[in-house]
């Protein structure tokens, strides 16, 4: 799950610079860039629900 | 090479920046202070010298490879051709600052304001590794934090890399801005912060077998809290420095610069302490340091171009995220990070970086230096540059130091962590003649 969700962040930032490179008008570009943004939120919430850090409870 | 806008900077611009740039080595002393006093007792001469070799290690990484990958705006980089506009990805200058003339330009300037801004960004970690980061994996980190990561980040946005081109090439304002380093030092080392937090885990007791989190207060409220006043002095000087020379500010609009780096700074701390108050009776003294800090880290981002009145919000909405993403951190994600160098500097930063978006009036510059003009599209600038210290910066630093852990473990051996840093690693504790906490040496 860690490794899918910092996949995932790499994915949002590689549609945040195709929606820049690709884009011409304002409105698909501000969207895109929207949908990059929201693939990395996914990511995050991936990565933070993988790392369940209680390593001092179990030593 | 790259063609790029050539910011000029007058005689006494000059002279004015360097001594702003001599401030900034007290930003990294507050840091280095902040870090000791809220780890534990057993662990302050390790704190201490862990500051030291950290900042030793990425002003001579930086000094190696570091400053030939940030380069300079104008400075030889490698260029790609995306949809037929040119991206700076990085810099290609000669290591060990070789042919490069030390003499007040912008880029020794540059490459002066990075050797100590590295280091600053190389100690934020330091607060959230505290209590059970090895001495040589910490130095290890920073070398590649030094030579790589913050490089690499810094010349996208100060280089005249694709982030600082964004408004030249698709009409985004005037492209990212990050007058003091918000996003390129703040963000990148408390995103670091995080990556290490997670890599080493929490520090041994910290939370119960059932998950809950038992609070392990700092050792010494006084050093913190001087730590913060000699951080504001650090950051003046850093902002300004910024402002002059990646934003071509006059020597006179220095002074915008530092009354806004202070109100948000005080504005925050008020804030803090304000919710920390109200939710457990007294104001707690570590998170209104980290309120403090963290408003500092937000007014990097749009301190040369926000009203007085505006930097006093961003300073407001800083102190109260830094507040509750200290909670959130430690009780939802079960993240240790003794120093809140993730809340204050990640979190802090991320949210300088969008604030320009969201209330700066950002001018634009030329040889006159600034003056105003639209601002269309500078949200998604800024929105853009958080995507990437977010959906690459992050994954990058994590990765890094994963794979170093692999190689040379980073966290200590249980016994060293019972013992203190102190005494397994150098031997010697920072105050053999008394015992401060008792119960910290009690066996858990």
């Amino acid at each position: 799950m860690r490794f899918f969700g910092f996949l995932l962040l790499l994915a949002g930032w590689v549609i945040v610079l195709t929606a820049l490179a690709l884009m011409a008008a304002d409105a698909p570009r501000i969207a895109f860039v929207l949908a990059g943004v929201g693939v990395e939120i996914v990511g995050l919430v991936l990565v933070i629900r993988a790392h369940p850090l209680r390593r001092g409870a179990h030593e | 090479m790259i063609p790029a806008p050539t910011v000029g900077i007058s005689y006494p611009a000059t002279l004015l920046c360097l001594v702003f740039i001599f401030l900034v080595p007290c930003a990294a002393a507050g840091l280095a202070l902040i870090s000791t006093g809220l780890g534990r007792s057993r662990s302050a001469a390790h704190s201490m010298m862990s500051s030291m070799c950290v900042l030793a290690v990425a002003a001579l990484a930086y000094f190696v490879c570091g400053f030939a990958w940030q380069g300079f705006a104008g400075g030889p980089a490698h260029v790609a051709l995306v949809g037929g506009k040119e991206w700076s990805w990085i810099a290609f200058g000669e290591f060990f600052l070789r042919h490069q003339a030390l003499d007040g330009s912008p880029a020794s300037l540059a490459a002066l304001l990075g050797i100590f801004s590295v280091g600053l960004a190389a100690l934020i970690p330091l607060g959230s590794g505290a209590d059970r980061w090895r001495l040589g994996a910490c130095c290890a980190s920073t070398a590649v934090l030094a030579g790589w990561t913050y490089p690499l980040f810094a010349h996208w946005v100060w280089g005249g890399g694709w982030l600082a081109e964004l408004g030249t090439n698709y009409g985004l304002g005037r492209g990212f801005v990050d007058t003091g380093g918000a996003g390129t030092i703040q963000a990148v080392g408390g995103l670091t912060a995080l990556s290490i937090a997670w890599i080493l885990g929490a520090r041994h007791g910290k939370y119960t077998h059932e998950g809950l989190p038992t609070a392990i207060p700092g050792h010494n409220g006084v050093l913190v809290m001087l730590g913060c006043m000699l951080a504001l002095i650090g950051w003046l000087g850093l902002n300004s420095a910024g402002a002059i020379l990646y934003n071509g500010a006059e020597p006179g609009q220095t002074v915008q610069v530092a009354i806004n780096t202070i109100l948000s700074a005080a504005v925050a701390a008020l804030t803090a302490a304000v919710i920390t108050h109200a939710r457990f009776g007294k104001p707690d003294a570590s998170l209104t340091a980290n309120g403090w800090i963290g408003g500092l880290a937000a007014s990097s981002g749009a301190c040369a171009f926000v009203s007085p009145a505006m930097a006093a919000m961003i300073g407001l909405l800083a102190g109260a995220l830094v507040t509750f993403s200290v909670e959130w951190f430690e009780l939802h994600m079960s993240v240790d990070d003794p120093g809140g160098s993730i809340s204050a500097h990640a979190m802090g930063g991320l949210w300088g970086v969008l604030s320009v978006g969201l209330f700066a009036r950002i001018p634009a510059m030329g040889d006159a230096g600034m003056h105003e003009s639209g601002d269309t599209g500078q949200w998604l600038a800024q929105l853009v540059g958080i995507a990437t210290l977010i959906g690459f910066v992050l994954p990058m630093t994590y990765g890094l130091n994963w794979l170093l852990d692999r190689m040379y473990t980073q966290r200590v051996a249980a016994e060293g962590e019972r013992q203190g840093m102190d005494l397994y690693e150098l031997g010697a504790g920072a105050y053999p003649d008394f015992i401060v906490h008792n119960d910290e040496f009690t066996e858990r």
